[in-house]
């Protein structure tokens, strides 16, 4: 069996197929300020008074917080008192982040599990090892109230590894790669499994690579838990924990190749994540506004790589750059560790952790006619903002030089103009 | 389930940032959010639409978030069914799981706008109104039309647990 299907087979109490419908027990649920409204009129619908297991549920307040106007506090404050009478992990302001950056660094999702989200980049967890995917409140409300939900066993495409990452080149990039090559629905019902070197991918950047598998229209992006993964969870994991890796003779739909060493830092262009094309040659796009963040990019590695850029330079003064560490405590090193003063004596902005402009909420709202290359995961149409402004996806390298000069650009043009 | 209706036309890849914009999502209320319905891909689509309509899409409908307010918009502006080439994940899901009828009809093609047709969930079919033109569909498993039929997942599970 496959890594997604062994998991799921392992919860089935059975051997499972790809295609086939299962009913299997949960072991982490969460969602958000937008999603979990709905879940709770779900849950409350169903006539239960208690979750199936507090210490299993997540509340993360993180897509209009600090709430930005009041229907988006009342939002808040409903799922604040729920998760209060319940007593659920919630995360306040302050004391939390981006959800799926969050979770990881908490140790509340891991290897083996099954993880469903109220938002669709919950697939983010498939960089630890875990079959996690995204659902709609309604599934929520019911997974919070019977710790249980439904499956369609998914297919899995096998994406094997080798090579080494070039300077400047990161997750983002390799999974941008399969998009471009899939298309956004060419992994519909199917499950990514990264095989082969995956050592040469730290594990922020396989945050990222699992955390975009949804836009290729995949269930969920899995890798199988190396040392690396079994370190980071050391005395972090919240639960024990027992790891599950594919059968060496699984049978996969697919197996595409990618060597990391031939990948160059690309752009999706506007309206989808499939447009996807090299950053070199789009030289002559300026750009009003940068943002480095959100559930892709917001991670330890996405600010040191973007502080290497930003250090000692200067926001080109027709940019806008909007800096999002993706949780408190990372905002802390950023501050600790000299990162702050690189990006803010740089002209960026830094704000406390939000999902904010990713999903045109708050703190970076783009106007009409309005370009940003964004280290975010999704560039459709109004993203952002207005209908007619146009949001470019990149890697947090390609974000803080094209916030220096202006335009479109690889940190690599960046240096040499400098010469 | 058969449902009739008056065929709305909208292309490939509808993402839920189109379907129902962000800006929208500080409410749960159907009505509401369906004075917005498809705003996204084009201004004037809330106006157009009449209660009974039924949507026929192109491929990847509903691609994006995982936000039940795409279904909530769509039903709430009085939109009976989406038939598509394909459907995202997600969107299909939770379509389901709020009792809103939709089929994958692979095969749909020369639908007009304003022409009326039928939906046949049951035997995946999609016929024109004069009875003339039939398209096949991937008919819905049991399992999703029971919960379909049941007016989602909730009052399915509800009904489950009091063994009716
Ligand atoms: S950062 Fe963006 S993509 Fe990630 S959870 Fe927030 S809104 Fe969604």
């Amino acid at each position: 069996m496959t890594l997604a299907e062994a998991i799921i087979a392992r919860h089935a109490g059975r051997p499972v197929e790809a295609g086939e419908f299962v009913e299997v027990p949960v072991d982490f649920v969460l969602a958000n300020d937008i999603t979990a409204p709905l879940a709770i009129e779900a849950f409350r619908e169903l006539g239960r008074d208690k979750v199936f297991d507090p210490a299993r549920v997540a509340l993360v307040p993180d897509h209009f917080t600090p709430n930005k106007d009041v229907r988006s506090a009342e939002q808040c404050r409903v799922v604040r008192g729920f998760a209060r009478e319940q007593g659920l992990h919630y995360f306040e302001v302050g004391r939390g982040g981006i959800e799926h950056v969050l979770l990881p660094e908490r140790g509340l999702v891991l290897p083996g599990e099954i993880v469903v989200g109220g938002d669709s980049h919950t697939c983010t967890y498939g960089a630890l090892g875990a079959f996690a995917t995204g659902m709609g409140s309604t599934d929520i409300g019911y997974t919070m109230a019977t710790g249980r939900t439904w499956l369609r066993v998914p297919r899995t495409i096998r994406v094997e590894l080798t090579g080494e990452l070039p300077r400047w080149v990161m997750g983002k990039d390799l999974i941008l790669h399969l998009i471009g090559l899939l298309g956004t629905s060419g992994a519909n019902w199917c499950a990514f499994e990264f095989g082969g070197e995956i050592g040469a991918l730290p594990l922020d950047d396989r945050l990222t690579a699992a955390n975009m598998a949804v836009e290729a229209g995949a269930t969920a992006g899995l890798f199988p838990p190396d040392n690396e993964v079994l370190g980071y969870l050391e005395g972090r994991a919240a639960r024990e924990f027992d790891p599950v890796y594919p059968d060496p003779d699984a049978r996969y739909a697919e197996v595409i190749e990618v060597d990391l060493g031939a990948l160059r830092p690309l752009v999706a262009l506007p309206h989808s994540p499939a447009n996807v094309v090299p950053v070199d040659g789009l030289e002559r796009t300026p750009i009003d506004q940068v943002v480095i963040g959100s559930c892709t990019n917001g991670r330890w590695r996405d600010l040191l790589v973007a502080a290497e850029v930003l250090r000692g330079r200067k926001v080109h003064p027709g940019v806008r750059c909007i800096v999002i560490p993706g949780t408190q405590e990372l905002h802390l090193r950023a501050v600790r560790e000299g990162l702050a003063e690189v990006f803010l004596s740089a002209g960026a902005v830094l704000s406390t952790p939000t999902c904010g402009p990713c999903l045109g909420g708050h703190m970076g709202v783009l106007g009409a006619g309005e370009r940003c290359v964004s280290t975010t995961n999704r560039n459709f149409r109004g993203r952002m903002g207005h209908p007619e402004s146009e949001v470019y996806l990149a890697n947090p390298a390609v974000a803080a030089a094209s916030a220096v000069l202006g335009r479109i650009a690889s940190p690599e043009e960046l240096s040499r103009r400098e010469g | 389930m058969i449902i009739r209706g008056r065929v709305l036309l909208v292309g490939d890849d509808v993402d839920t940032d189109a379907i129902i914009p962000a800006r929208y999502l500080v409410t749960t209320d159907p009505v509401e959010l369906g004075r917005h319905c498809l705003e996204g891909l084009d201004p004037g689509f809330p106006g157009r639409i009449r209660p009974g309509d039924i949507i026929v899409a192109g491929k990847n409908f509903g691609c994006g978030s995982s936000r039940e307010h795409a279904v909530l918009a769509l039903k709430g502006a009085g939109i009976a069914c989406v038939v598509a080439e394909s459907f995202a994940r997600i969107f299909f899901r939770n379509a389901v799981n709020l009792g809103f009828p939709v089929l994958e009809c692979p095969e749909l093609k020369g639908i007009r706008e304003g022409d009326r047709i039928v939906v046949d969930l049951e035997k995946g079919e999609v016929t024109g109104d004069d009875g003339g033109s039939s398209w096949k569909a991937s008919p819905l498993p049991p399992f999703i039309l029971e919960i379909l039929e049941a007016g989602g997942l909730i009052p399915w599970a509800k009904r489950r647990s009091h063994g009716a």
